[in-house]
């Protein structure tokens, strides 16, 4: 049986200054899973992001989104990028940076109108933001500045989303809100993919798992591959990950 | 008013609206130093330029030193790719050796050339009303003037339709690129925007006056809002007002037009750095004097929720436990009793409810960074204002 992928990545090569940052990745990303991509610092699991999202050229290897390049199906993706990423001394709000979701299916020159709002303060709501909106974003702290990015994301009302360290500085509480966005997004049958760094809530946060060090590890159900050997390979050295069943 | 003197202030405002637009993007871009590069780096796009059309006002001579300026930037990206200098290195190096060919150019053709390098760097605003534009010997007004507000229709005309796109590619240029705005040509739009203002500009006020123009307004306005449409407003404004009082200085000192200009926008941006109500120094010194003080408060109402035993909560020993001076233990318990966070019965401290909760609500929000207690005490209390 031919299964539906959300997104495929061929024979991926990517180099920066002819270092190759990420060697010959195969990965079939299932429809609706919530997939933690793991691995070291300089692993590659940032670019591999970019890459899918066609920030980043590759030297060698496709991806494709729903069997179509990136540039046909942009309107498919939401990409939560790591918070760093931005200046937060903008001057603009929460409201305003919210709505820059709503560009993409905008296209160029048209303006964003109540619609757009609305669609813009429904996600602020989603993800307990609504009564911040009119905040300056510098004015926010970490963990709302992420909430912030997450609901610029659902606002883009995409099939897959891509994550780049959604829980990174962020407070317990929020770290908490977020999973629980993400789960009820892969319900809804999106599928999430997540470079996370604590190994310890993989089990716990996630269904699909990819190891990644430069070269591709193992990819696939958390229950099946995230055990010591994959860690170990992964991370070299010798890794004990209790799993809770 | 002579109609000349009307004539220079109108340009001298047009002038700074055009560049306050470009300007502020550039400052946002943190890329305020690209703006000086193009002001120096388009000297032999204009001396070329002139070579070919005689005429300084020429559209063709505008669009080609423009392109200079979009070459520097093309050029100091490229040094800056190769990986083996930083981006201020390679400004430094790419706007000085394309000015110094203007220079030579210059030099080697003096006798033929009417244009000296004291009026690249200063411009002369003051000449500006006596090359007019004719048509059919009718007079129009001004070259300059038919020239600056062209560029600047067309900047207005840029701004309004790709504001939305401007902004996004400003702010997050990787979330641009993945909803199919290319940063790049954003990029590229908004330099030759800045290079055509820079080259129409700076037959007015010069090399100088232009980068004072394009950053200073950018830079005062970014201290007094939040906004990016407020923060477009306020620095055409100040420039429009920096312009105006500028000219008259001149006139009354019978200085250089574009000095004045530029020492006035100086001033301007000295004040508002230390007068802007939330982002002066002023005020920043206030609020951090502020965290400090709730900083001792929060200390003091720990030490009393720290200790039940009642001599250590003692009025007049206060001092000696927390080691602190007359001064400071009386300024704090003074904050604390007009919060109504203690009270004192017979000379014992004692937390109120509220104090009790403050400090809970305190601690927890620096123990664990979590935003969910303290957001009311934001609007009482800088010390939860990060």
């Amino acid at each position: 049986m031919e299964k539906k992928y959300a997104i495929t990545v061929d024979d991926l090569t990517v180099a920066y200054n002819y270092k190759p940052v990420l060697w010959d990745i195969d990965l079939a990303i299932p429809e609706g899973v919530l997939m933690a991509i793991v691995g070291p610092n300089g692993a590659g699991k940032s670019t591999l992001i970019k890459s899918i999202l066609g920030i980043i050229k590759p030297i060698a290897g496709s991806v494709k989104i729903f069997g179509k390049p990136y540039k046909k199906q942009h309107q498919e993706v939401a990409y939560v990028p790591q918070k760093g990423s931005v200046d937060w001394d903008f001057p603009t709000t929460a409201l305003d940076v919210v709505m820059m979701g709503t560009y993409g299916s905008l296209g160029w020159i048209k303006r964003p109108g109540q619609k757009e709002k609305k669609a813009a303060l429904e996600a602020l709501e989603k993800v307990g933001m609504l009564s911040f909106k009119s905040r300056q974003i510098s004015q926010l702290s970490g963990g709302q500045q992420q909430r912030i990015f997450l609901a610029r994301a659902l606002v883009q009302n995409a099939s897959i989303y891509l994550m780049d360290e959604p829980f990174q500085g962020v407070d317990a509480t929020t770290e908490k809100a977020i999973i629980n966005i993400l789960k009820e997004l892969r319900k809804a049958g999106k599928t999430l993919i997540v470079v996370h760094h604590d190994l310890q809530t993989v089990p716990e946060y996630f269904d699909w798992v990819t190891f990644l060090n430069v070269k591709k590890i193992a990819t696939g159900p958390v229950k099946d591959i995230f055990n010591d050997g994959n860690l170990t390979k992964t991370y070299g050295i010798n890794y004990k990950v209790s799993v809770q069943e | 008013m002579s109609s000349a003197q009307i004539e220079i202030q109108i340009i001298a405002c047009l002038v700074a609206v055009a560049c306050a637009i470009p300007g502020t993007f550039l400052v946002l871009r943190k890329m305020a130093m690209i703006s000086d590069a193009i002001s120096h780096s388009i000297l032999p796009g204009i001396v070329i330029g002139f070579f070919l059309t005689e005429d300084l006002n020429s559209p063709w001579l505008i669009l080609l030193a423009a392109m200079t300026g979009v070459i520097t930037v093309v050029l100091v990206e490229f040094i800056q790719k190769t990986g083996l200098v930083k981006e201020d290195t390679a400004i430094g190096l790419v706007f000085p050796t394309l000015f110094s060919i203007g220079v030579i150019l210059i030099a080697k053709n003096a006798n033929d050339v009417h244009l000296d390098v004291d009026v690249v760097f200063l411009g002369e605003l003051a000449y500006a009303p006596s090359y007019r534009f004719l048509i059919n010997g009718m007079d129009l007004g001004p070259k300059s003037l038919w020239v600056i507000g062209t560029i600047l229709l067309v900047t207005l005309l840029l701004l309004i339709t790709f504001f939305k796109e401007l902004k996004i590619s400003t702010f997050d240029k990787q979330l641009a690129a993945t909803l199919g705005f290319s940063p790049v040509v954003v990029h590229y739009g908004l330099m030759s925007i800045a290079s055509v203002t820079t080259v129409g500009a700076f037959d007015a006020v010069g090399a100088i006056l232009v980068v004072a123009l394009m950053i200073a307004p950018a830079a005062i306005a970014y201290l007094l809002t939040n906004d990016l449409k407020k923060m477009l407003v306020i620095a055409v404004f100040s420039g429009i007002a920096s312009a105006l009082t500028g000219y008259w200085i001149a006139h009354y000192l019978d200085a250089s037009i574009a000095g004045s200009i530029a020492t006035v926008l100086g001033v301007l941006f000295l004040l508002v750095y230390l007068f802007a109500p939330k982002k002066g120094l002023i005020s920043v010194l206030f609020r951090q004097k502020r965290q400090q003080m709730e900083v001792y408060l929060l200390t003091f109402l720990l030490h009393l929720q720290n200790h039940t035993e009642e001599s250590e909560r003692h009025l007049n020993h206060l001092s000696e436990h927390i080691n602190w001076g007359k001064i400071r233990s009386k300024t704090v318990l003074d904050l604390a009793l007009k919060n109504n966070m203690i009270i004192i019965e017979n000379n014992i401290i004692s937390l109120t409810e509220k104090g009790q909760g403050f400090t809970e609500k305190a601690i927890d929000y620096i123990t664990t960074n979590s935003t969910v207690a303290i957001e009311k005490m934001k609007e009482d209390f800088f010390l939860f204002r990060g």
